[in-house]
């Protein structure tokens, strides 16, 4: 007994130390990339952390452009002229379109950041992806894939996560028409598109985000924001005159046009 | 069809180039025909040319089926004038290419002492004197001209007044004579320029595993990266070649964005361009020389890390995108640049990342106005079935993959012209582009390709997807 007992201890005390030593999660994270938009930010803490996993989900195919749009933005107005790079598959163009700069230009991004990749497959995206997260000196890291991923498992998906937390690079994973799975993200979002606040003559205004916390490493998921891009300030904000609808599936205007319709109609 | 060419077992049946097809088969049941390819023989001249590197840089092409080395102070490599012809006929033999060789003082004499020879003669200078006049390739009416003049050789020709030949035949005729007899230049057009850095390592012994082969090439880094140092500059592209002891050489090339000398870094961008190769280095019966080649240099001056580490950190991103060029393809990571049109589909160019201009600005949205253009850009448009209003009234509704989608919300037509001035058929159609919101918040970009009197039922499309 006294025998056995010895070596258990020894293992005990062996995985407490790897625990203390390699566990990414417990070290604090080095910085934020925020929104720019107070409650949101102040909710988790300053922002998406980074040096971290973080995970956007379109589960619409039609939702793909905010998803993409949301985490392009969030990187993009952080400081100075770090890149941005953005890996996805060849097949990527084809299905949710050419990442289009004189667009992310007028958003008030700067397309000279992007440093675009396109891999063959799946596998090659994976493979570039490892390689794109150790390297230091990029804004954040953009893996786009569209549909269900077997690859990224959880391994795999560990592997980036060491990798981002050791480079200290910010990885965003743009999952594309695919539902929610577990992972090892700091955080993971669903992104959907907002109605937008109606300019003069019923034009489509600012773009306008809902998002759902869907997982948060350091704290209770479940939350709903509604965050309005706007370009002149370079940060996210809330729609004009909905300060009180945070939460809410469907904003003011979009109900009043709904209404106005329906009298139309009428 | 007409043969192209034709081998010694058929011209001693009776058959020559230019002959129908359908006479060589009747006049030979047995013939064999293959189609003729120019642009592969092009390409299997060209390989051996490369090969051909082996006896010195200066290679030129005489297309269809020739080669011109320029041998000077390199033929003693190989134990002489004797010793070259030897090993370069048992290579070419392994490939089963039969050859006919010639040495001359330039290169136009040997080129004609290769291809017209007929008679022997005991030195170079009698030789020349002794081709035929055919050798000067003049068109075929003044070939017969001299013929008829009884001016049968070249040394007919030489032994009248060149001024005369001038005067009835061209200066051409009078040139060419003059360079086959050496008074005039006859300059090579070598097949690649030398490069202008260049490290290589032969071996008495082929060197037959691929691994070996890689360490000696990291030698090789090594000693152009000193060279490099030495002169200041730093490559952009590096060549390394592996010549195999049957006479095929085998290529790899790597690209870097920015000059570099770093043994390391070149090391690892060619050891990550021989993983992804299709067919990996086949070292078939050895390699017998490894050379490496830096094609293209740039001024790269001692470097200095910045205080707060941007340099660094900047480094390890080019490095990161020369890698990734490397291993999937220099076209696939790519940086975007602006183009001078309207034509939406054209405002931006992807260029390879390792090969960007410098950056040109972007047009900035207005402030407190959303952005007029999409943020995913569909290229080629996709077709939509729209209800709108006739003629130019903005759509209700459209269908795209089988979805409907109600319009809550819409501003345009932003109306882009094709660009006439660029195109013969007057530029095409109109475009007249819509900003819309669905019911869900969606944001497309649709367009109606054509105006009414441009076309009688214009078609619609989605061409973008807005934020």
């Amino acid at each position: 007994m006294r025998e056995s007992s010895h070596p258990l201890a020894g293992l005990r005390q062996r995985i407490a130390r790897i625990a203390a030593s390699s566990g990414f999660e417990s070290r604090p994270a080095a910085g934020w990339l925020a929104s720019g938009h107070a409650p949101f930010d102040d909710a988790l803490g300053g922002g998406l952390a980074t040096g971290r996993v973080h995970e956007f989900f379109a589960a619409d195919a039609l939702d793909a452009t905010s998803a993409a749009a949301f985490a392009a933005l969030l990187a993009l107005r952080s400081p100075g002229r770090a890149p941005l790079i953005w890996l996805r598959t060849a097949d990527a163009a084809r299905r949710a379109g050419h990442i289009y700069a004189p667009g992310i230009a007028e958003l008030g991004g700067d397309p000279d950041r992007l440093l675009l990749v396109e891999a063959a497959d799946p596998k090659a995206l994976l493979a570039c992806a490892s390689d794109a997260v150790r390297c230091t000196g990029s804004a954040a890291v953009i893996v786009e894939s569209w549909g269900r991923f077997p690859l990224l498992d959880l391994t795999a998906g560990r592997r980036l996560a060491l990798g981002a937390s050791d480079a200290g690079t910010t990885l965003l994973m743009l999952r594309l028409n695919a539902a929610p799975a577990p992972s090892v993200a700091e955080t993971r979002w669903s992104v959907t598109a907002a109605a937008s606040h109606a300019l003069d003559a019923d034009a489509p205004g600012a773009p306008a985000f809902n998002l759902e916390l869907l997982r948060w490493r350091g704290g209770a998921a479940g939350a709903r924001w509604r965050l309005d891009w706007n370009h002149d300030e370079q940060s996210f904000g809330q729609g004009v005159g909905d300060a009180a609808l945070s939460g809410a599936l469907l904003p003011l205007p979009a109900r009043r046009a709904l209404a106005a319709h329906r009298a139309e109609a009428a | 069809m007409r043969l192209a060419s034709v081998d010694a077992a058929a011209r001693a049946a009776g058959l020559r180039p230019g002959m129908p097809l359908a006479d060589a088969r009747a006049q030979l049941g047995e013939l064999v025909v293959v189609s003729h390819d120019p642009v592969s023989d092009h390409d299997w001249l060209d390989r051996l040319a490369q090969g051909c590197a082996r006896y010195t840089p200066l290679v030129a092409l005489d297309a269809p089926d020739g080669l011109i080395l320029d041998i000077a102070g390199a033929a003693h490599l190989f134990g002489g004038e004797a010793g070259l012809v030897a090993d370069v006929e048992s290579r070419f033999a392994r490939l089963g290419i039969t050859l006919r060789h010639a040495f001359g003082p330039t290169a136009d004499a040997a080129r004609a002492l290769a291809r017209y020879q007929a008679r022997p003669a005991p030195d170079e200078a009698s030789a020349i004197r002794r081709l035929p006049v055919a050798a000067l390739e003049l068109d075929a009416e003044a070939t017969t001209a001299f013929v008829r003049a009884g001016l049968k050789t070249i040394g007919d020709l030489a032994s009248r007044p060149m001024a005369n030949l001038a005067a009835r035949f061209g200066a051409d005729a009078a040139m060419a004579l003059r360079r086959i007899l050496g008074d005039a230049p006859s300059p090579l057009d070598p097949r690649v320029a030398p490069p202008p850095v260049a490290a290589e390592r032969r071996f008495a012994e082929p060197l037959g595993s691929s691994a070996h082969a890689v360490r000696i090439l990291a030698e090789l880094v090594g000693e152009a990266a000193r060279i490099l140092a030495e002169r200041g500059k730093g490559g952009r592209h590096f060549r390394a070649t592996f010549f195999r002891s049957d006479g095929l050489a085998r290529s790899i090339a790597i690209e870097t964005g920015l000059p570099t000398r770093d043994t390391g870094l070149v090391m690892r961008l060619f050891a990550e361009r021989m993983d992804g190769l299709a067919d990996p280095l086949d070292p078939g019966f050895g390699f017998d020389m490894i050379r490496l080649t830096v094609p293209r240099l740039e001024t790269f001056g001692a470097s200095q890390l910045g205080l707060e580490g941007g340099a660094v950190k900047d480094a390890a991103i080019d490095e990161l995108a020369d890698r990734l060029a490397t291993r999937l393809g220099r076209r696939r990571v790519r940086r975007l640049r602006p183009a001078d049109t309207h034509i939406p589909e054209q405002a931006q160019l992807e260029l390879p990342a390792i090969d960007t201009p410098p950056p040109l600005p972007w047009q900035a949205g207005e402030p407190g106005e959303p952005p007029t253009r999409p943020f995913h850009l569909f290229d080629p448009p996709q077709p939509i079935e729209v209800i709108a209003e006739v003629p130019d009234g903005p759509p209700q509704r459209f269908r795209w993959h089988r979805v409907l989608h109600a319009i809550r919300r819409y501003e345009g037509p932003e109306r882009i012209a094709p660009e006439w001035w660029r195109r013969r058929d007057n530029g095409g159609l109109t475009r007249d582009y819509y900003r819309v919101e669905d019911a869900q918040g969606r944001r497309f970009w649709l367009f109606r390709h054509g105006l009414y009197d441009e076309k009688p039922d214009p078609c619609w499309y989605i061409h973008g997807l807005f934020a």
